[in-house]
């Protein structure tokens, strides 16, 4: 999250509580007190949807919202356009406090800067596709002709040309959810709000859905709350991604975080049955700083001792400006000093399999085949060595097996 | 058993009251529902009978085939109901009782359109508020179960003897289901339509005429369909007051034991019911 300080925060929640039933003040003194949840449901029959969440969004990114059926993540996304008013905490869009909005500056917010999506479409039945994708035009009292146009624009960047004369019971569930995002598209807000948009659609439509939406955002940069209860789509699409459960947020960060550093069980518990190859990065899994050679500096004696002192028979060798070059072996250079040769230069391998800091697993574990030396992770830019991934640690990645169990693996394989 | 309550008493001493205290306003009712049903029924019994067949004919094919008027497959669809309402106009006619047959169904169209003017707004209202609803619905309740001849005795009362106490009996014995299914459709609105609505900025009024009415139409129609039908099964009732229209020879057949009159006066009647809810119908069920 640090590292993303220096962009522009689009949203801004700060302490969000919103309790549903009738006693939410003294509901609320007691969650002050720091009372749990079931004792507050237990004394004034009150139930807290959202428990103090704090969040930024920042503009252009993808922020996902994930967690269990009851985890308050749909409430959670109803208060940024208060179609659920929260009962405590604040709600910043771009400086202004949507919380404490009149009813026609709310209005404002709804029509021009955010845009909703949802599960079940929420079509009218009796108008066209085009006068659907048109409706939020039409509520701010845009003219025909105008919003017509700006509706068949939205229509076709969701693929939807052609059936704009169509109602929607004639479609299927995945076009309509196209109608549904045109209908947000059309209203070309800064912020789109998508509750579980795709839950309601088939595996694959589902997957097409996702994909058509990451291409949309590259294109469109806008800044999307998407709530989800799949971890995999999640993954897919979110820059960053909040795990939140009973109204509590367990954790913000981007996927790799949250795989490789779950802040509680329950997150854990979430991210066992991810398919981690894909998220990992070279980035993640390399040995920073690894020891390297300099070819002007170190000679074979030089490349020689070092090796021994980490008992390695490999090193990667970069030049004067520290671009990576490749790697030198022991037993090549035990031949230069046979030969009383002073530089390196003649037995570096220079193809060698390099990758930059964002190749996953994945991409990395077909490079690893046919030789035994770990992968060089270079700058993309500078190519300068950041550090090595090895073949145990891709393999330790992929299998999620523990180095001691690789070892009894091995030997046991020894053995037959 | 002595009475020890004398509810009867008080309702009276009450009505008294209103009829006293208000008298320019039931005058003032009287003349305008009067004048109402004089000129209306005075235009419609001044419409030839054959253009009026033609019209009927024309509007039942129209509601039954919708679109498709001019196309193949519209035949199909309008032609019997077309052809019912040529028979039964027709039988009418000859019959002889077209003139009253017209008076009816003024009498009818009239507290139809006072029972939609008052029973959708009252809908809308206990759809949208729950204290409303709250109140309205054993009203609703009372006035249904109340036997509908009661109504007459202070309809007379305010109105003394003619159309106005029968309509005004037929208002309030046909205004419940215009109230409870306005109400029901728009209650029954997928409640991620009206979400929309509100995430996309809507106003209430827009949310009202935009999502909630043009959705609520078929239930709202079917409510228009039943006031129709209870209007008309009413004018025997209201006949007893005044009202006139095959209503009234149907009751001077009771009075004069007189079998043919009142069967071809009731038949007539059915042959009415039949057409309006048919065409009425259509129109609900085309949406």
């Amino acid at each position: 999250m640090t590292e993303n300080s220096d962009r522009t925060v689009k949203i801004k929640v700060e302490d969000l509580t919103l309790i549903f039933g009738k006693r939410k003040k003294e509901a609320l003194a007691m969650l002050e007190k720091g009372a749990s949840k079931e004792e507050i449901l237990k004394k004034t029959k009150c139930t807290v949807g959202i428990n103090k969440a704090s969040f930024e969004v920042y503009e252009g990114e993808v922020f996902v919202v994930m967690g269990l059926s009851g985890s308050g993540k749909s409430t959670l996304i109803r208060c940024l356009n208060r179609l659920n008013e929260p009962t405590a905490g604040k709600v910043f869009f771009k400086d202004h406090d949507i919380t404490r909005e009149g009813n026609k500056e709310l209005m404002k917010t709804r029509r021009y800067e955010m845009s909703m999506v949802f599960q079940k479409f929420g079509l009218l039945p009796h108008k066209t596709i085009l006068e659907n994708a048109a409706f939020g035009l039409e509520l701010r009292g845009e003219p025909r002709e105008e919003r017509e146009k700006k509706a068949r624009q939205a229509l076709e960047t969701v693929g939807l040309k052609g059936y704009e004369e169509q109602l929607p019971a004639a479609m299927s569930g995945g076009m309509q959810q196209r109608v549904g995002l045109a209908r947000a598209l059309a209203n070309d807000s800064e912020v789109l709000l998508m509750d579980e948009a795709f839950s309601a659609l088939d595996p694959l439509i589902k997957s097409d859905m996702q994909d058509e939406l990451l291409q949309i955002q590259e294109k469109l940069q806008k800044t999307i709350v998407f709530i989800t209860h799949d971890l995999d789509e999640a993954i897919k699409l979110g820059d960053r991604i909040v795990i939140m459960k009973d109204g509590v947020i367990e954790q913000i960060g981007t996927a790799e975080e949250i795989l490789t550093n779950p802040a509680s069980e329950y997150v854990e518990a979430f991210t066992e049955k991810v398919d981690r190859k894909t998220i990992i990065t070279a980035e993640t899994l390399m040995f920073r700083k690894p020891t390297l050679l300099q070819l002007k500096k170190d000679g074979p004696m030089q490349a020689i001792r070092k090796m021994r002192t980490i008992s390695v028979d490999v090193l990667p060798v970069e030049d004067e400006k520290r671009v990576f070059m490749g790697y030198v072996w022991l037993k090549d250079v035990l031949k230069l000093v046979d030969r009383k040769e002073t530089s390196l230069q003649s037995v570096i391998r220079s193809e060698v399999p390099s990758v930059y800091r964002h190749y996953t697993v994945e991409e990395m574990l077909p490079l690893t085949s046919n030789h035994n030396y770990p992968l060089a992770v270079v700058d993309e830019e500078s190519k300068r060595l950041l550090g090595i991934v090895t073949q145990t640690s891709l393999i330790i990645e992929a299998t999620r097996y523990e180095r001691e169990e690789i070892k009894e693996l091995i030997e046991k394989a020894n053995d037959i | 058993m002595e009475r020890v309550i004398n509810l009867g008493k008080y309702i009276e001493q009450g009505i008294n009251a209103l009829e006293e205290n208000f008298s320019f306003l039931w005058r003032a009712i009287d003349e305008g529902i009067s004048w109402t049903v004089d000129n209306l029924n005075g235009l419609l019994q001044g419409i030839p009978f054959v253009l009026f067949l033609l019209l009927i004919t024309f509007l039942a094919y129209y509601a039954k085939t919708g679109s498709k008027l001019f196309k193949k497959e519209g035949l199909k669809m309008g032609a019997g109901l077309a052809s019912f309402v040529v028979i039964g106009f027709l039988l009418i006619y000859l019959m002889g009782y077209w003139k009253d047959a017209i008076h009816t169904t003024t009498l009818v169209l009239v507290a139809t359109f006072i029972s939609l003017l008052l029973g959708i707004p009252l809908g809308i209202l206990s759809a949208r508020n729950k204290t409303a609803d709250m109140i309205i619905r054993p009203i609703l309740d009372f006035m249904q179960t109340m036997p509908a001849f009661v109504y007459l005795i202070p309809a007379i009362f305010f109105f003394s003897v003619g159309n106005t106490p029968g309509i005004i009996a037929t208002v309030i014995f046909s205004l419940p289901p215009a109230v409870r299914l306005t109400s029901l459709g728009i209650k029954n609105v997928p409640s991620d339509v009206v979400e929309a609505g509100h995430a996309f900025g809507a106003t209430e009024n827009q949310i009202l005429y935009k999502i909630q009415l043009p959705l609520a139409m078929p239930t709202i129609l079917t409510g228009v369909n039943q006031v129709i039908l209870l209007s008309l099964s009413m004018v025997v009732i209201a006949s007893m007051v005044g009202a006139r229209g095959l209503g009234s020879i149907v009751y001077q057949g009771i009075q004069q034991n007189d079998i043919a009159k009142g069967f071809e006066s009731g038949l007539g009647i059915v042959i009415l019911a039949i057409i309006l809810d048919r065409i009425t119908q259509s129109f609900a069920n085309k949406k």
